[in-house]
């Protein structure tokens, strides 16, 4: 009971925040977007080999390119309020469906990529925490600082460079073996073939952050006199970790994770540019290179979406898991 | 009587320094048994040895007799059965010892479910029986609080209720009413009161505050930098205190009325502090004792009978002394 309308609230506070910084981000990105030189109409002309100052002109004003800046604007926000996200010259169809086209891939990319971070991230800070200061500790702690460092490109072109051509145990890039009539569970496995390297490179920053944060988390807890108080009441050693110190570790971790979403996204456009997987990110990355702004608008704003829907979400976890989160306020 | 609890010559080491250094003491069924002295007199490690709690990198001495048997020779397997089911324990903190994620019901219940075969529903009523035991008001709601949304003294109660949720033979209250207000405090000892005689259970109550024991002890051990050194019934240590260390600790004793409280500063009666006696070869409190002789520096006084139910370690006698040893040897 307590427990439900304190997460209503919450939710209902986030909801009204969403809507001001929504369109705050939608008019800060389109601002930006203008300082780019070029636009899509010069990028389609250079393509073409050929152009003349009519056919750009016929190009601008068929797009409203043409228009003032504030005009664009206020059309793009004018679509907006009537659900629409425009249209894009250079693929010749409505952003929204373009973008529904490469939701999934990103979606399941950055899912599988997030959950694997997370479970083995808290495994193996679950284990540093349980062995610190001994040599498994220093191992892993070495391991993730590794990692950590390095940046997500370059551990996917190692891994294609080990996995595909090395060992050719798995595909270095697309998201299905093209032209096979696999279905059901054998489709199924092809696709899980091919996410493996991408969805790991993509994660392999993160379970280093969540393993450090869980060893650092789970070492404070630990300390705890709440955690004394259990093991005088003659808890064992599993439960101790699981039910006492885990559980409470486990709320700095979802706040963290939550901020890392974001950041994830944009891990997303460099990764699926070096595993050419089909999804948002490499979208956007081919949206830049082409100045198509309304499909690069579609992208940004969904984006604010999923963070801020994750926000909410994290919001909720939390309150889940720490009572003492949303009762006052 | 055959004694409950009997600790002998118990030591605690970490590595060079030695905070434990051999006390004896024993407690009865249903006793309550009170260790005084100041922080750092190695208290606190003697309580968490009782209950095999101690850092792992701690080195134990001596013998822990619970019930005849040795519970320093057993397995830590051994030691989760005794724990929370023979001896409960209760710590300073009510405002960090439970657990903020877990209900205060939850954290009774899993003491009750880790000892004792009870199903959901069963140990769920215990769990309420246990809060009413303790009195808190309305029981039935409680039981579903979190801990913040109990006061400091709730909580309190609330880690009775986990102590003595199996009914324990023994309890330890380490420093149990220290953070609390002064009418608090006088509250949960009078609690600990009822509960121990109700349940005849020992309670040993461990404070640095002489003042709230003279009511409720049974018998009180005066400890100094990791020895015992002095003992009796409250009465006569109170009114004759021997060792100039109870001498002081009396004086520095805060008392209820004056609205003292252990967070309003230091007590400023027993002048230097306890860290002077690491590395004394004598007597232990000789640079900060007021009738310390030549002799003190020499070897550490063994603690001797003064009279019946009477022990302290200091050969200086002061007079009004004198009469009942003459009398305690003419007797003997
Ligand atoms: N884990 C530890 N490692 C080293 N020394 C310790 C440790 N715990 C306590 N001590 C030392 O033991 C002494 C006695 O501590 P404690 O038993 O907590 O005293 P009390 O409870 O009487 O205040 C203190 O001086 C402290 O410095
Ligand atoms: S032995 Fe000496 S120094 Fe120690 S308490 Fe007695 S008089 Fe003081
Ligand atoms: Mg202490």
């Amino acid at each position: 009971m307590i427990v439900s309308r304190r997460l209503f609230q919450r939710l209902r506070r986030t909801a009204i925040q969403a809507v001001p910084t929504v369109v705050g981000i939608v008019i800060l990105n389109f601002f930006l977007l203008q300082f780019a030189p070029g636009d899509a109409a010069d990028v389609m002309a250079a393509e073409a080999g050929s152009a003349t100052v009519e056919t750009m002109a016929d190009l601008r004003s068929r797009f409203g390119l043409d228009l003032p800046v504030i005009h664009q604007l206020l059309n793009y926000l004018s679509n907006l309020a009537h659900f629409s996200l425009g249209y894009s010259p250079r693929y010749g169809m409505p952003v929204a469906e373009l973008i529904g086209q490469r939701l999934p891939g990103t979606l399941i990319l950055m899912g599988a990529a997030l959950l694997f971070a997370l479970t083995i991230g808290v495994i193996l800070g679950s284990l540093m925490a349980q062995f610190s200061g001994r040599l498994p500790d220093r191992v892993l702690s070495v391991g993730s600082l590794l990692f950590y460092s390095v940046p997500g490109f370059w551990i996917g072109l190692m891994l294609i460079l080990l996995f595909s051509v090395k060992l050719g145990w798995l595909p270095s890039g697309g998201d299905s073996t093209i032209g096979s009539s696999l279905t059901g569970f054998a489709a199924l496995a092809d696709r899980a073939r091919y996410i493996v390297l991408p969805a790991l490179s993509l994660s392999l920053y993160y379970l280093a952050i969540y393993a450090r944060l869980t060893r650092a988390a789970m070492l404070e807890v630990k300390s705890q006199d709440y955690v004394r108080t259990a093991r005088a009441k003659g808890v064992s050693p599993l439960r101790l970790v699981l039910r006492h110190i885990l559980r409470n570790a486990l709320i700095p971790i979802t706040t963290l994770a939550g901020m890392h979403i974001g950041g994830m996204l944009g891990g997303a456009v460099v990764v699926e540019t070096v595993f050419s997987w089909p999804g948002l990110g490499r979208l956007a990355f081919e949206a830049v290179m082409a100045r198509d702004f309304s499909v690069l608008l579609g992208i940004l704003l969904l984006s604010s979406f999923v963070v801020i829907i994750v926000n909410a979400t994290v919001d909720l976890l939390q309150a889940w898991l720490d009572p003492r989160i949303g009762e006052s306020r | 009587m055959t004694a409950l609890l009997e600790v002998r010559d118990f030591s605690v080491a970490f590595g060079a320094s030695q905070p434990v250094k051999g006390v004896s003491f024993t407690a009865n069924p249903g006793e309550m048994l009170a260790i005084v002295g100041e922080s750092g007199s190695g208290k606190s490690l003697t309580a968490l040895g009782l209950i095999g709690l101690l850092p792992r990198h701690a080195k134990t001495g001596g013998e822990i007799r619970f019930e005849g048997r040795n519970l320093l020779a057993q397995s830590e397997r051994d030691w989760r059965r005794i724990r929370g089911r023979d001896i409960g324990m209760i710590f300073q903190e009510p405002m960090t010892s439970l657990n903020p994620v877990l209900t205060v019901g939850e954290q009774i219940i899993e003491v009750l479910r880790i000892h004792e075969r009870l199903d959901r529903k069963q140990a769920r009523q215990r769990a309420v029986d246990l809060l009413e035991l303790v009195n808190i008001p309305e029981a039935r709601k409680r039981v579903d609080d979190y801990p913040h949304q109990l006061s400091g003294g709730m909580r309190q109660r609330v880690m009775i209720a986990i102590g003595v949720a199996c009914n324990p033979k023994l309890l330890i209250a380490d420093e149990a009413t220290t953070a609390l207000d002064v009418t608090i405090q006088a509250q949960i000892l009078q609690l600990l009161d009822n509960l121990r005689r109700d349940l005849n259970m020992a309670v040993i109550l461990i404070t640095h505050d002489l003042g709230i024991v003279a009511q409720w002890a049974d018998r009180v051990m005066v400890m100094y930098a990791g020895r015992k050194v002095e003992e009796g019934l409250p009465e006569p240590v109170f009114t004759d205190p021997y060792h100039p260390y109870t001498r002081g600790l009396l004086g520095a004793s805060p008392r209820a009325e004056s609205g003292h409280h252990y967070r309003d500063g230091p007590l400023i009666e027993i002048p230097g502090s306890i860290v002077s006696a690491t590395g004394e070869k004598g007597c232990a409190f000789r640079p900060r004792c007021p009738s310390a002789q030549a002799s003190c520096g020499f070897a550490v006084p063994a603690l001797r009978q003064i009279a019946e139910d009477r022990l302290a370690a200091c050969p200086f006698t002061p007079t009004r002394f004198v009469s009942q040893i003459h009398d305690a040897s003419l007797r003997s």
